[in-house]
């Protein structure tokens, strides 16, 4: 561990490639700690907040859960019926734990890529490590919420999720802040690996302050036969967030993901991608990504696919529906072939709501405003998360209730 | 009483003039037929009537219901009763046939009862609306979708263009009993519709104004017999454009 720490130290100062530059010295370590407990019992403005990124309190709705408050986990169960086939605690529980985590461990996500990542080791505040085991079926999703209700703390997580040989999971995370809190920084490293024959669905839901600067940095490796599908929400305002996930599709046959919906709003800057390395035969990559700018909203939608072996194949896919003149969509569609049989393609369309479709909605009795509610609604549409029915009339509820009343 | 009455109307979309001089008074009621070869503005004098915007009304007016709607947005002329059944619909992503449906009828059963009577199995209440429709499927939509807006004036653009023969006789039964008691304006271009539909009138559209009206199934036959050139020789025709050629030199 030490030799990350020396690598990290030397990062400290390294800008990342993309996105504003933070201080991120500028942010306060002070907080209380808070007692563990069951998230029923969390305050009823945290719940609340909670709820709006996915996180419920209900036990038959989800099969285990973590919950860390600021720099202190409340929780971190596996509902008895599902003993023996998750494991659900605290990196720094598991580090204890299994001394063999120490492989996983800044393996796909390096430790000296930017200063974020760098202060993810030095400042270092706990994050999740949640484990599927071998041949495991999760029928109910597991969930894990990453919530700050401290004004200009820094949140520095590093999380580690092992989808085990032949186990199949679902996994919400949520993360997000007190309606108190307007500043502040989100450091989130997660590590994925989806062994053979697993199958992992992780869907992210951000909910942020306009004031708040958020930097997570993730990668997966997927090994023969492994699918990882990787589902990205965010809509509400963000000071500055930047991302740009990493999938390698290293097995026989592996396949990814990324599928994710952005609204931005406001002075939202928000810099956002997926990359998809296919390094064997048979793999398969899909990006997606459905973005809205409105008000001064800035987004970048980026896609990197690289094709480095013979018989793979990636697909890359941008709609950008611009609601304001003052907003900008800039789609940056990137494809590198390095085998001659590798077959990548993307397609990117950006512009604003099409007036035929507006006026086909008003004729038949919608009105101009519902007519645009109705369209970018449907623009929103998570069904192309490919979540359970359950799951997925849950996120739509959400998306209604947070994103469409902004409309 | 005239559901619809255009007086005198000319349109013109991004400054130039696609249809003047028109005149057509639709008594409730009554289906009438808008024939017409390709390009000479049949779909843009529905959606003119409809309300879209780029078709600009630069002089006359239109009456529906004796209201004067000349101005009037979308939604409020369909409000008061219009409906259309486009040609080309945009498909849109996200937006469920269902989603449309739920919104014009409160009473699912019903919702049950109209998929039934255009035979769409209720799998495609959930599929996004026009998105990989047939051409078949497109119609039936329209037409469903007409049904469940209750609107007693129905204007319909070419519900038979596209469709195959067997479900030309389901959409023209559709059509034929979902005119029963209202009014419509119905575009086709080759009449097929009308082994079904019974209209009250027809008019013709050539040159951009309408040159004749009369007896749908005589106006039919003539064309079919001789094609839209018998029509161009019109004296109504002939006299406009001899109007046209000479007009600069005044």
């Amino acid at each position: 561990m030490s030799k990350d720490h020396e690598s990290a130290t030397k990062a400290k100062d390294k800008p990342a490639a993309l996105g504003p530059d933070i201080n991120v010295n500028k942010f306060t370590r002070e907080t209380k700690s808070w007692e563990s407990c069951p998230i029923s019992q969390l305050p009823e403005d945290v719940l609340r907040r909670a709820y709006e990124v996915g996180i419920v309190p209900e036990k038959e709705s989800r099969s285990g859960t973590f919950f860390q408050l600021d720099h202190s986990v409340t929780s971190r169960v596996v509902q008895s019926m599902f003993e023996g086939k998750a494991e659900v605690m605290s990196t720094a529980d598991a580090m204890k734990k299994y001394n063999w985590l120490k492989d996983y461990w800044w393996k796909v996500v390096k430790v000296d890529a930017d200063k974020y990542t760098s202060l993810a080791e030095t400042k270092w505040d706990q994050g999740y490590f949640i484990r599927i085991l071998e041949d495991q079926k999760v029928m109910l999703p597991l969930q894990a919420c990453l919530f700050i209700s401290t004004n200009n703390l820094d949140q520095n997580v590093h999380n580690i999720i092992i989808a085990e040989a032949g186990s199949e999971s679902q996994l919400i995370t949520g993360c997000t802040t007190h309606p108190n809190v307007n500043s502040g920084l989100h450091v989130g490293i997660s590590e994925f690996f989806v062994k053979e024959d697993a199958k992992l669905t992780f869907t992210m839901i951000h909910n942020w302050a306009e004031g708040f600067d958020v930097r997570p940095r993730s990668a997966a490796m997927i090994e023969d036969n492994g699918v990882f599908v990787s589902n990205y929400l965010c809509f509400k305002p963000v000071k500055s967030l930047q991302m740009y996930p990493t999938a390698y599709c290293k097995g026989v046959n592996s396949r990814v993901s990324f599928n994710s919906i952005l609204y931005g709003m406001k002075d939202s800057y928000i810099d956002t991608g997926a990359k998809v390395v296919l390094q064997n035969e048979g793999t398969r990559g899909q990006v997606v990504a459905r973005t809205i700018a409105t008000d001064n909203a800035q987004i970048y939608a980026r896609g990197f696919l690289q094709g480095e072996h013979d018989a793979s194949k990636a697909h890359l896919e941008c709609r950008g529906l611009l609601l304001s003149d003052n907003a900008q969509i800039y789609a940056i569609p990137e494809l590198l072939a390095k085998a001659k049989g590798s077959d990548l393609s993307h397609e990117a369309a950006v512009g604003k709501i099409s007036e035929e479709q507006v006026q086909y909605l008003m004729a038949r009795g919608f009105t101009e405003d519902e007519a645009t509610a109705l369209i970018v609604r449907g623009f929103m549409d998570v069904s192309i998360f490919g979540l359970p029915k359950n799951l997925e009339n849950e996120i739509r509820r959400m998306v209604d209730i947070t994103a469409i009343k902004a409309l | 009483m005239n559901i619809l009455e255009l007086q005198n109307v000319a349109i013109e979309v991004s400054g130039k003039k696609i249809l003047e001089d028109i005149n057509l008074e639709i008594p409730e009621g009554e289906v009438h037929v808008l024939f017409g070869p390709n390009g000479s503005g049949k779909s843009s004098l529905l959606m003119t009537v409809l309300g879209i915007p780029s078709y600009k009304v630069t002089s006359g007016s239109i009456l529906f219901k004796g209201k004067d709607v000349t101005h009037m947005p979308i939604n409020e002329r369909v409000k008061l009763g219009m409906s259309v059944a486009f040609q080309n619909p945009p498909a849109i992503r996200g937006v469920k046939l269902g989603g449309i449906l739920d919104y014009l009828v409160t009473d699912k059963q019903e919702i049950g009862a109209l998929m039934e009577k255009v035979k769409f199995p209720p799998e495609f209440l959930e599929r996004d609306v026009n998105l990989g429709f047939s051409g078949g499927e497109v119609k039936k939509s329209e037409v469903l979708q007409i049904l469940a807006q209750k609107g007693d004036f129905v204007m319909l653009d070419e519900p038979d263009s596209g469709v195959d023969v067997e479900n030309l006789k389901v959409v023209g039964n559709l059509i034929n009993s979902l005119l029963s008691e209202k009014s419509a304006l119905l575009i086709t271009h080759q009449g097929h519709i009308l082994r079904y539909v019974n209209a009250d009138k027809a008019h013709v559209l050539i040159k951009s104004t309408i040159a004749c009206s009369g007896e749908p199934v005589n106006i039919l036959t003539q064309i079919l017999n001789e094609g839209y050139g018998w029509c161009m020789k019109c004296p109504k025709i002939t006299n406009l454009q001899q109007k046209q050629k000479i007009s600069p030199l005044h």
